[in-house]
């Protein structure tokens, strides 16, 4: 019982972002097979772009997104395998190069899953119909009495052909129209809806991995960069004489950046270039180096977060949104409600710092990086080095952790512009000074809210502002404001019934590098909205899930173009994937039958909850906190996640888990601030981020049963967890947090 | 100068003040151990020493020429250590980055410690970060680890 899936040829390339001729056999992928591991070429014959079958029988499946710990190495290569019938113990997952063909390989947005879901089911589907082809051929009897069943085609007479040796004759198939692929109805998936290990367990937990920072040439040598402290400086003089005495020390050599926006050029910097790691790292701290003033130069976080939050409390900004007329219900209401909040900058600091090595020729560079964007860093490179992007091949290793900031390849471009200049391949080794120092930053966020209720607790008017320096600054730094499409992270996009709702944003301008990171702008915007909505419900007297209920109305598709608010949408049709308040609070009920919301808790202890909707996936989670005196302890946090259909629910689980304790950590005690332009955090003594004792002992996590179509995982679980905190604080102690990191307030 | 390493001794050119960290891995090619912070601060380095759970990054080579070195690549030879099994049942990694340090801590504490509680594997594995929020699975992990090991 398979169901006829109907596309039209060009749907179908969108889908796979396939640039010409549908399906191809071999002669889409570039040249420069290498030996190692995790970085293999397939070597069986090709069925279409993503699947590969060897004569012994083993099914090579392309892995084109970057394995930054979401499992997505695992999770699209199973769906791959689940249309084929392949066993998923004979398959091999191959790790991708850098390619167009592939579509889109920029591992973030939490997209991977949703933006290839169909693509994979039709690269299996497509490969299944050539090895049923090549039966039916072989056996010469119709196509429609061969079936494709765990590794193998059987007839409806008994005889079968295992896939290995179908493998030539399949391959010379025509490759299937893609209304002719027949896609498995969901009730015969195998592995789709699995919890099956990740691919990479195994060498995960013997050492056995290739990382980045573990890609190695015997002529290889090693970098290690100083770079302006401040946005914008150039080297004005140095001293490298000490440096260059330091044993095992080739080179010290400049690199200057380029003029324009930061994008994802080089910081201009000093490299040591040496003959090994520690050489390279002991040697540039005996580099002298002064740098010219630029105009960020005197930036003060602290200081300019107090601007922000005077301009946001002081007066109107630029109108995104808005239904009724806030201002005539302020008038009326019986209660206002205003507050500010404001949050920090925060580094990304994934445990592996990012990591590049490159080699290069007069025509040709060759790069090894742990990267979330093979394609923009081979862009970027060739950009650089002045090659055609073809000239330069982006082999993609694993990535010690990415959240954002291994999207973006100024890292690769300084490995690319040393290998050029020392003619040997060479390694870039940040530091973890260099990668808290010179992240491409979360942005800080001041925000101001007003609320008008009635006499029955109901609100009637919602206004809410903020300023915050946006992201589109990195590539253009005229710009200021944060566009509706940043605002569709929470801020903007809020799903209140209330009748009237004005949303406005102040100019912020950029003063370092800002970058996207896990759940990017709702980080900020979850925690005010949802602090907002917990401070209301206590004005309102009410209990705060029910509030949340009373505010997110009745079950509706939200709506936003008549309130002259463009929603992104998270770049999918609002058709597609509504705004659906039903599912929205379908979590939040989940979450409170699952917890003993509203029991009687110790003094000094407290619940808060909060929800949201990011990458189109709907989470509400819930914290228990306690407070002694100054020491605050998170005892407890439960998500629920709706992300409609899920491929492999342990990693969903993971996710989960993961998304609300970088939450948690960014809560506790995620702070960047800077001083003369210059960031005054290094190391994960003055960056803390959460440790195994401020985890709490019970982490519980809910996947709500879908069949809509999948949405993010990776970074959803990331905003609610703040505010739940917070807001559980607050019960706990009656101390309202507007301001984070909660390390400012309390020893945690 | 001399260095014993996974039960094998190498003679290895490198200045004394040399992190072991890094004489593992430019110099020796076991990279399982990995680069974090180099200031003791995160775990991701990793090793034992003499069967202590020890930070690579900040010994000096001098000193840890001193002692027997056991790595990831030296934990088992197959990947069948009961705290590499329990990982696995668990399915504790995310990118995996930390977890050649978070497993070398985790087996030196349960070999001292065959039924930690709560609160020991709090003060044994805290050194050890790990960004993607592992954490609740390393526990369980740790627990099952001490429950097979009690059995065996």
């Amino acid at each position: 019982m398979s169901s006829l899936v109907r596309l039209s040829r060009r749907r179908f390339l969108e889908l796979t972002g396939i640039a010409s001729g549908g399906l191809l056999l071999g002669a889409m992928l570039p040249a420069g097979a290498h030996g190692m591991d995790v970085l293999a070429a397939p070597s069986g014959v090709r069925l279409n772009l993503f699947v590969s079958l060897r004569e012994d029988g083993a099914v090579e499946i392309i892995a084109h997104r970057s394995e930054m710990g979401t499992g997505i190495r695992t999770g699209l290569p199973q769906v791959v395998a689940d249309e084929m019938e392949a066993d998923w113990d004979r398959v091999q997952v191959i790790q991708g190069l850098g390619n167009a063909a592939y579509g889109s390989q920029n591992t973030d947005g939490s997209r991977s899953i949703r933006n290839f879901y169909t693509a994979m089911r039709q690269m299996g589907a497509a490969a299944r119909h050539m090895l049923e082809a090549a039966a039916a051929e072989s056996w010469g009897v119709p196509i429609d009495e061969c079936r494709a069943a765990n590794h193998a085609v059987h007839h409806s007479d008994g005889r079968s052909l295992g896939f290995g040796e179908l493998a030539t004759a399949a391959a010379r198939q025509p490759l299937p129209e893609s209304d002719s692929l027949r896609l498995k109805n969901r009730e015969d998936f195998k592995y789709i809806g699995r919890g099956l290990p990740i691919v990479d367990l195994h060498d995960m937990t013997t050492g056995n991995t290739t990382y980045g920072i573990d890609v190695h040439f015997p002529d290889m040598v090693y970098a290690s960069i100083e770079r302006t402290p401040f946005l914008g400086g150039r080297i004005a003089s140095y001293d490298a004489a000490a440096a260059r005495k330091v044993k095992g020390v080739l080179d010290v050599v400049e690199l200057k950046a380029p003029e324009g926006p930061a994008a994802f050029n080089n910081i201009e910097g000093l490299a040591v270039i040496a003959s090994n790691t520690w050489s390279a790292i002991k040697a540039r701290q005996r580099l002298t180096v002064k740098w010219q003033p630029s105009e960020h130069s005197e930036h003060s976080a602290d200081t300019y977060l107090d601007e922000l939050q005077k301009k946001v409390a002081g007066g109107p900004g630029e109108v995104a949104r808005e239904r009724g007329d806030v201002d005539a219900a302020f008038t009326a209401a019986s209660q206002l409600v205003e507050a500010s909040y404001r949050t920090p900058y925060l580094s990304h600091a994934p445990m592996e710092p990012p990591m590049t090595v490159a080699k290069v020729s007069s025509k040709r560079c060759e790069i090894w990086a742990c990267t979330q964007n093979p394609q923009a860093t081979q862009a970027a490179v060739a950009s650089a080095m002045g090659l055609e992007d073809e000239a330069v091949t982006v082999h993609v290793t694993l990535l010690g952790g990415g959240f954002g900031r291994k999207s973006k390849p100024d890292y690769s471009v300084e490995a690319a512009r040393l290998a050029a200049h020392v003619g040997k391949p060479v390694q870039v080794a940040w530091t973890r000074e260099d990668d808290i120092r010179h992240d491409y930053f979360h942005s800080c966020s001041a925000q101001y809210y007003r609320a008008a209720l009635d006499d029955q607790g109901t609100v009637t008017a919602w206004l809410a502002r903020q300023a915050t320096p946006p992201i589109g600054a990195t590539f253009d730094p005229a710009v200021t404001l944060m566009d509706d499409g940043a605002l569709s992270q929470t801020f903007g996009s809020v799903p209140f019934a209330t009748p009237n709702l004005r949303i406005e944003r102040h100019e912020a301008k950029a003063h370092v590098r800002i970058g996207w990171m896990r759940s990017v702008y709702n980080i900020p915007f979850a925690f005010g909205v949802g602090s907002f909505v917990d401070e209301l419900a206590h004005a309102a007297g009410m209990d705060p899930a029910q509030f949340w209920e009373q505010m997110i109305g009745e079950d509706r598709h939200l709506d936003f173009a008549p309130e002259g608010f463009e929603f992104s949408n998270y770049g999918r049709s609002i058709e597609e994937y509504p705004y659906d308040t039903a599912r929205m609070k379908g979590v939040l009920r989940k979450l409170v039958a699952t917890i003993p919301w509203g029991e009687q808790v110790p003094e000094g202890q407290g619940w808060g909850l909060a929800v949201s909707r990011s990458f189109l996936s709907y989470v509400a989670v819930a914290s228990k906190v306690k407070v002694q005196g100054d020491k605050l302890q998170v005892l407890e946090m439960h998500g629920v996640i709706d992300a409609g259909t899920i491929v492999n629910p342990d990693r969903v689980h993971a996710q989960l888990e993961g998304g609300m304790i970088f939450g948690l950590s960014a809560a506790l005690s995620g702070e960047i601030t800077f001083e003369g332009g210059e960031a005054q955090q290094s190391n994960f003594h003055d960056y803390p981020v959460a440790r195994m004792h401020q985890t709490p002992r019970v982490i519980k996590t809910h996947i709500m049963p879908s069949d809509a179509l999948p949405a993010g995982v990776g970074e959803p679980g990331v905003p609610p967890t703040a505010p739940s905190i917070t807001n559980a604080v607050f019960r706990a102690t009656g101390k309202r947090i507007r301001e984070l990191p909660l390390s400012r307030h309390f020893e945690v | 100068m001399k260095i014993k390493v996974n039960g094998q001794a190498h003679e290895v050119d490198a200045e004394p003040d040399t992190p072991l960290l890094w004489v593992l891995r430019d110099l020796l090619g076991l990279r399982g151990t990995k680069f974090g912070c180099g200031r003791s601060l995160c775990g991701a380095c990793t090793v034992h020493l003499n069967g202590t759970a020890t930070r690579s990054c900040q010994l000096p080579l001098s000193a840890a020429a001193e002692g027997d070195i056991t790595t990831i690549e030296g934990l088992s030879t197959d990947g069948s250590h009961p705290v590499q099994q329990a990982w696995r049942k668990h399915n504790v990694p995310q990118c995996g980055y930390c977890q050649s340090g978070q497993i070398m801590s985790a087996s030196a504490l349960l070999a001292s410690n065959a039924r930690p509680s709560d609160d020991e594997i709090d003060a044994a594995m805290s050194g050890n970060i790990c960004r993607c929020g592992t954490y609740p699975r390393i526990r369980a992990a740790i627990h099952d680890a001490a429950a097979a090991g009690g059995e065996s």
